[in-house]
């Protein structure tokens, strides 16, 4: 775990992102949940209605909380227009600033709720407005409980937004995800101490800020507030000294070979001189929608993926139709250009331990239905609500007596450990080989076909540039290929490879 | 009584909290330089009344004149500056020094109170100027009051309204502070009008005293005349309290005194 060290310095960028992300979240929240605290401080039904509504979001999971905004902002691009981000900072914000609502809300309430009746009866007796009220004595005395509030939100909201990393927003989430995905855990840590160690310096700085107010130490408050405002100044001055230029932004989805081959078409668009930059872990749903808006330039993604999610299709005219259809479909409906297939496939396919399908007598989905009651089956976290699986489900009258959702890169593991007796497998995985595992063949036919694709954003669809640089990668990776490179990612011993080793090393074995 | 216009007019000031009436329709004139106890049971309406003149309390009916003015017509925060207003919770700001505390009055009108003024407020309520840095928390009771009662003159008020001022204090300390706000009232000119529900220290400090039960007045005499037993019923039944009290200490004292 040494090389925590030789990642830690690398995270600048994710870091400055995380801090200006995170405190543009709070800084928000504060300007909302203040002015609302006030009001609520008059108005009994206001409080009510305000803290149901703030608890009520800390109800959804972050994680959905962050991928709703996506569609949310799509509609509301017929209000505002195309110029609308859907995906990366500004949904991101939004997210968080609804999280952290609720502490700052709370607790500027309770504090406004708790202020001696005696000391506000003095304020009016005095002669003061509602404004030197407000200013002179309820702020006042409230602020170190709202200061608390804040701290609670800061380190929720610091936490949090290592998920944005899902909707293309840069973060400490970045190492986190890319991590988890190719079981390169000194990458996961680096992530993790990076993000506990910011939200705790946030903890103890704002720490220090409150007990200024509390003690009505002036230079205290100030001198914690300065340092609060350095940190974030520093945080923006070295995200604003980036390249200001738009970059050609590469998407890759959660699992090794959207790592390896964004690392892959990464690779040959700087060599051809241009600017990219990476949104690693997309949820796989995002992806589509986000290249059609010109959000994301540049995806991998799969014919099969297309067909049944996006052109709502459950037939199967076969590998060459069903491309060319897609082809048509994208570039007519979303202006998207399909440049080409890769060259393999990465379809479902269900596979078990060989010795598990010799002891039940399985080779294929057929035979795989008569012992399916009293087995469990594993798929990816999405699989159980693709209609692939509906499909194949219907096709073969498969019934299980569990099914479990892992992580793609764990799905193997519970394999081998017999938590699943059967795992929705990808065929371009290495590990299929390398775990010798059996894949049942489908005589029904029922699992479409996925090759791989290379999709461009309507913003560079027609760049000769980039059409240049990628197109000597259409066709060119077989599947044996793909699946050294995945295999070599995901393995755990020392000839473990980072995606950008994997890419390198394919690049070459396909002739670059 | 002065023929002057009164400082203060109730013409038929009534405040109701749904069906219950705290106040019941208060018609009565208060003169410049009076000191007026208001007397009563806990729930006669006297405090009410009282905060009807600072409109901490709106009347559901009738009217409050203050110089001539009704109080209701007047911005609240105005209003307020030109009338000191001490009260049993006393208030201070706690995130403010006694000398800020003194000067918060004159603040709210954008002026700062000089530093001797401070000192002087101090030493009218017998305080000593050094206590100007410390913070509330830091004193006693008795010297909370004080300095809230520097608060309410600090403004030079024309009108002081005192909301069982005293009730919170040991009895040392009430006697000595009530003596204290007497001797302002009187060396400062004062209008005083003071809510207690201890008729000896109205009849002690007072020029007039008030009667009020279930939100009536019901008795408006001088001490002297309460003492000779007029004001009513209600108004006797306040009185011998403190004069049974006195007969009672008075036949103890007799008692030693055979025995010696």
């Amino acid at each position: 775990m040494g090389d925590i060290w030789d990642i830690l310095p690398g995270l600048g960028d994710k870091l400055a992102a995380h801090v200006v992300l995170s405190a543009s979240a709070i800084g928000l929240a504060i300007l909302i949940a203040l002015p609302m605290a006030v009001w609520a401080s008059r108005s009994p039904l206001v409080s009510r209605l305000a803290l149901s509504l703030a608890s009520l979001v800390q109800t959804i999971p972050a994680l959905a909380l962050l991928a709703l905004f996506f569609p949310l902002l799509l509609s509301l691009r017929a209000v505002f227009g195309e110029g609308l981000p859907t995906l990366g900072f500004l949904p991101a914000l939004l997210a968080l600033t609804l999280y952290a609502l609720l502490p700052i809300l709370r607790n500027a309430v309770t504090a406004q709720a708790n202020l001696d009746p005696g000391v506000l009866e003095a304020a009016d007796g005095v002669g003061m407005t509602r404004w030197q009220k407000l200013t002179l004595v309820e702020a006042p005395l409230s602020a170190p409980f709202i200061m608390a509030g804040i701290r609670t939100a800061s380190v929720w909201t610091i936490g949090a937004a290592t998920l944005a990393t899902t909707i293309g927003q840069p973060s400490l989430g970045d190492p986190i995800f890319a991590g988890l995905q190719t079981q390169n855990w000194a990458l996961v840590l680096a992530g993790c101490l990076a993000s506990a160690g910011l939200a705790l310096a946030a903890d103890n700085l704002l720490w220090v800020i409150e007990v200024g107010l509390a003690r009505r130490s002036r230079l205290q408050t100030f001198g914690g507030m300065a340092v609060v405002a350095i940190g974030i100044t520093a945080a923006l001055w070295a995200q604003g000294s980036g390249n200001d230029e738009r970059r050609i932004v590469i998407a890759s989805k959660q699992f090794s070979e959207q790592y390896i081959l964004a690392q892959l078409i990464g690779g040959r668009l700087e060599a051809a001189g241009y600017a990219v930059e990476y949104r690693d872990g997309l949820g796989s749903a995002v992806v589509h929608s986000a290249v059609a808006s010109s959000s994301i330039d540049i995806s991998v993604d799969y014919t099969g993926t297309i067909w049944t999610n996006y052109l709502g299709r459950k037939d199967n005219p076969g590998r060459e139709a069903m491309y060319e259809t897609i082809r048509d479909w994208e570039w007519r409906e979303n202006g998207v250009r399909v440049l080409g297939r890769l060259g393999f496939e990465n379809a479902y396919a269900f596979a078990m331990r060989g010795e598990r399908a010799r002891e039940l007598r399985v080779a294929s989905l057929a035979d795989l239905a008569a012992v399916a009651p009293n087995l469990t089956v594993g798929g990816d976290p999405e699989f159980f609500e693709r209609p692939e699986w509906i499909a194949v489900r219907d096709a073969y009258g498969l019934r299980f007596a569990r099914s479990r959702n892992f992580a793609p890169t764990f799905m193997y593991n519970a394999l081998q450990s017999g938590e699943a007796d059967v795992i929705s497998a990808y065929t371009s995985d290495g590990r299929i080989a390398a775990d010798k595992l059996v894949v049942l063949e489908d005589p029904e036919g029922a699992l479409p076909s996925y090759d791989a694709m290379i999709m461009l954003s309507p913003r560079i669809a027609a760049d000769e540039g980039v059409i240049a640089a990628l197109t000597p990668l259409v066709g060119a990776i077989p599947v044996e290929a793909m699946r050294e490179a995945n295999l070599a990612v995901d393995r755990e011993d020392e000839a473990k490879l980072t995606p950008k080793q994997a890419a390198a090393e394919l690049a070459e074995k396909a002739g670059f | 009584m002065t023929s002057r216009d009164p400082l203060l007019r109730f013409e038929g000031a009534a405040r109701a909290y749904g069906d219950v009436l705290a106040v019941a329709g208060v018609t009565c004139s208060i003169a410049a330089g009076s000191f007026v106890a208001l007397v009563g049971a806990s729930g006669s309406g006297k405090s009410t009344l009282l905060k009807m003149v600072n409109t901490l309390v709106e009347p559901t009916a009738g009217r409050v004149l203050f110089g001539g003015e009704d109080v209701a017509s007047l911005h609240p925060a105005h209003l307020r500056r030109r009338v000191g207003y001490v009260f049993q919770g006393i208030g201070l700001f706690p995130h403010m020094s006694v000398a800020e505390n003194i000067a918060i009055g004159p603040r709210l009108t954008g002026e700062k109170l000089p530093d001797k003024r401070i000192a002087e407020l101090l030493e009218l309520v017998e305080l000593e100027p050094a206590m100007g840095s410390r913070m509330p928390d830091e004193l006693s009771g008795g010297q909370r009051q004080r300095v809230g009662v520097a608060r309410a003159l600090a403004g030079e008020p024309e009108l002081l309204l005192m909301d069982e001022p005293f009730g919170a204090l040991d009895p040392l300390t009430r006697d000595a502070l009530g003596t204290k706000v007497r001797e302002l009232h009187d060396t400062l000119g004062l209008t005083t009008v003071m809510v207690t529900h201890d008729m000896a220290e109205a009849l002690l400090l007072a020029d007039r005293v008030l009667v009020m039960d279930a939100g009536a007045l019901v008795a408006d005499e001088s001490p002297r005349a309460l003492l000779a037993g007029a004001g009513g019923e209600i108004a006797q039944g306040l009185v011998s309290v403190p004069r049974q009290q006195a007969e009672r200490l008075a036949a103890l004292e007799g008692v030693g005194e055979t025995r010696r």
